[in-house]
């Protein structure tokens, strides 16, 4: 059966999202990636949907739901490489991605899980102020 | 309105989803959208073509090229023979934002589409159309 | 019954065409004219070849499959025409010059029956108002477009998306802000946050006289967007009146950040990409 692949790189879990996944596909991430989390002790997790031209709701929910799983085990998320065209789409739906942190790129994504990652806290959608 | 030649695809597993997303982004990229209509109409296709295997039962897409004088877009109408929506109103209001997976898409779709149009009732099965005009 | 006038374009196709390549060097078709293009007696030939090979069946529809080459001939001949500024009368009298050969010859194939004669100039002329409408057609989508393409050009002129600094990006509104407008723009800003790799981008709208609730709407989404995809936004140039404006029409800025001047904008946005600025003197 197709699986997503999950990369390990240093303390983090890298995913990229390809085009065109279907709805079972997306489900089997989300298991793969709650047992990655806990085998590697992983603390940081990060989506690549860069390649991905469409989020629907199905999708959306994917992600929020990976972040909040992975929260739970003590791991922070990043969603990076939302396309404009997607993000545009999204706000037009009204689909928030509550609880999901973004990033515009892999390198920024990182940065923004190391932050995370040293002030010993989980991510929880909330961007900081001035 | 003129109505070009419509093409029929069967939803009735998960692998038709995907490729309804394909006929449709294929299909509104020979019409000259930009990417981002593309995209809206794609995501609203998703939807919908997801509510009518998973709500309806399985069922069908049809989409096609429409013109209405200087005017052309797509229409997609999706079509099951599934219980239908017994409460519609509530459906429409109950969209995204619910979270917990009750959304059924339609009011995300009918932002994302020029014109929308749904007919269903108890028993009656479920047919959605949209257009999303260039 | 046969189609005169696709009999006469069978039967005398040479001699109509050098007929008509005649009358069209004489009225600036031809060498040096201002529709030539060189190759006009070349395109000449092949219009007529072509509506013989859409005729073959001895009817004629301009929607019809054989006349699908035809049809993809008037359509660039229209969009050629279009973007050298030509009217859409000066496009069709290239088709409807063609009528006068082809009467002419109609004339001397029937001139003892005069039923005939009649025959073949109605089947003529439906043939050329099928071609002339279509040319016409196709003609005002050319122009459209050329028209729309123009638009979205000026519209990108006017909103340009400026670097202003290492991550930052700013975008000064200049005008009033219409649905249309507002989404080109908001396109151009996120796909320029997504090339350069800016985290912060300032939208100045010391420019925008009025700001109503549709006009927020718009900010909002574009704001919404940009958090979206990782990056943050904040909005510049709020006036004192725009500011009344907002609270009064009860407006949510949902959190965004509002500076009053670009220069403040500008000062919050480096501090918040760590960045100190010291005076050397």
């Amino acid at each position: 059966m197709e699986r997503i692949p999950i990369l390990r790189i240093g303390e983090f879990l890298l995913v990229t999202i390809q085009v065109d996944m279907h709805d079972r596909l997306a489900l089997t991430l989300q298991d793969d990636l709650t047992r990655a989390i806990e085998k590697t002790g992983a603390k940081g997790v990060l989506l690549d949907i860069s390649a991905l031209d469409m989020v629907d709701s199905f999708i959306g929910r994917m992600l929020s739901h990976i972040s909040a799983i992975a929260s739970i085990l003590s791991a922070s998320t990043v969603v990076v490489g939302m396309q404009p065209a997607v993000a545009i789409t999204l706000v037009e739906l009204g689909l928030e991605l509550p609880g999901v942190l973004t990033a515009l790129n892999a390198e920024r994504g990182m940065a923004l899980l190391r932050t995370h990652m040293d002030m010993g806290v989980t991510t929880d959608g909330r961007r900081g102020g001035e | 309105m003129g109505v070009e030649a419509a093409s029929r695809l069967e939803l009735g597993s998960e692998q038709d989803i995907v490729r309804a997303r394909q006929a449709v982004r294929k299909l509104a990229q020979e019409c000259g959208f930009s990417l981002v209509e593309q995209t809206k109409l794609v995501t609203a296709a998703s939807e919908l073509a997801r509510n009518t295997l998973i709500h309806g039962g399985g069922g069908h897409m049809t989409m096609a090229r429409v013109e209405e004088g200087v005017r052309y877009g797509i229409r997609l109408v999706f079509e099951d023979s599934g219980p239908g929506i017994p409460d519609l109103s509530l459906a429409m209001t109950d969209g995204w934002t619910s979270g917990s997976g009750l959304g059924l898409g339609l009011t995300g779709s009918k932002r994302l589409a020029s014109e929308f149009d749904i007919v269903t009732g108890p028993g009656m099965g479920t047919r959605v159309t949209i257009v999303r005009w260039r | 019954m046969s189609n005169r006038a696709i009999d006469i374009l069978k039967t005398n196709e040479a001699e109509i065409l050098g007929d008509w390549l005649q009358d069209l060097q004489k009225s600036g078709w031809g060498e040096g004219g201002q529709f030539s293009d060189g190759d006009w007696k070349g395109h000449a030939r092949e219009f007529l070849h072509l509506i013989g090979n859409a005729t073959r069946g001895g009817s004629f529809s301009v929607e019809s499959a054989d006349a699908a080459p035809l049809r993809a001939f008037l359509e660039n001949l229209s969009r050629t025409m279009a973007t050298r500024g030509a009217t859409s009368a000066q496009t069709a009298s290239f088709v409807f010059s063609l009528k006068k050969p082809v009467f002419a010859r109609l004339r001397q194939a029937h001139a003892s029956d005069a039923t005939a004669l009649a025959d073949g100039i109605w089947s003529a002329t439906e043939l050329f108002d099928q071609l002339g409408l279509h040319t016409v057609a196709t003609y005002q989508k050319s122009r459209e477009d050329v028209i729309r393409r123009q638009q979205e050009e000026m519209l990108e002129l006017s909103t340009p998306v400026v670097k202003l600094w290492e991550g930052v990006l700013a975008l000064p509104m200049i005008g009033t802000l219409d649905s249309s407008r507002t989404q080109i723009v908001m396109e151009s800003l996120l796909q320029r946050i997504v090339e350069t790799g800016s985290e912060i981008a300032i939208i100045d709208i010391t420019g925008v006289p009025t700001v109503d609730t549709l006009v927020a709407q718009h900010l909002l989404k574009t704001v919404t967007a940009i958090r979206l995809m990782g990056a943050d936004c904040i909005i510049s140039g709020i006036r004192p009146q725009i500011a009344q404006t907002i609270v009064h029409l009860g407006i949510d800025l949902q959190g965004i950040t509002t500076k009053a001047s670009l220069a403040d904008a500008l000062t919050l946005a480096m501090k918040r990409s760590g960045f100190v600025v010291t005076k050397t003197t």
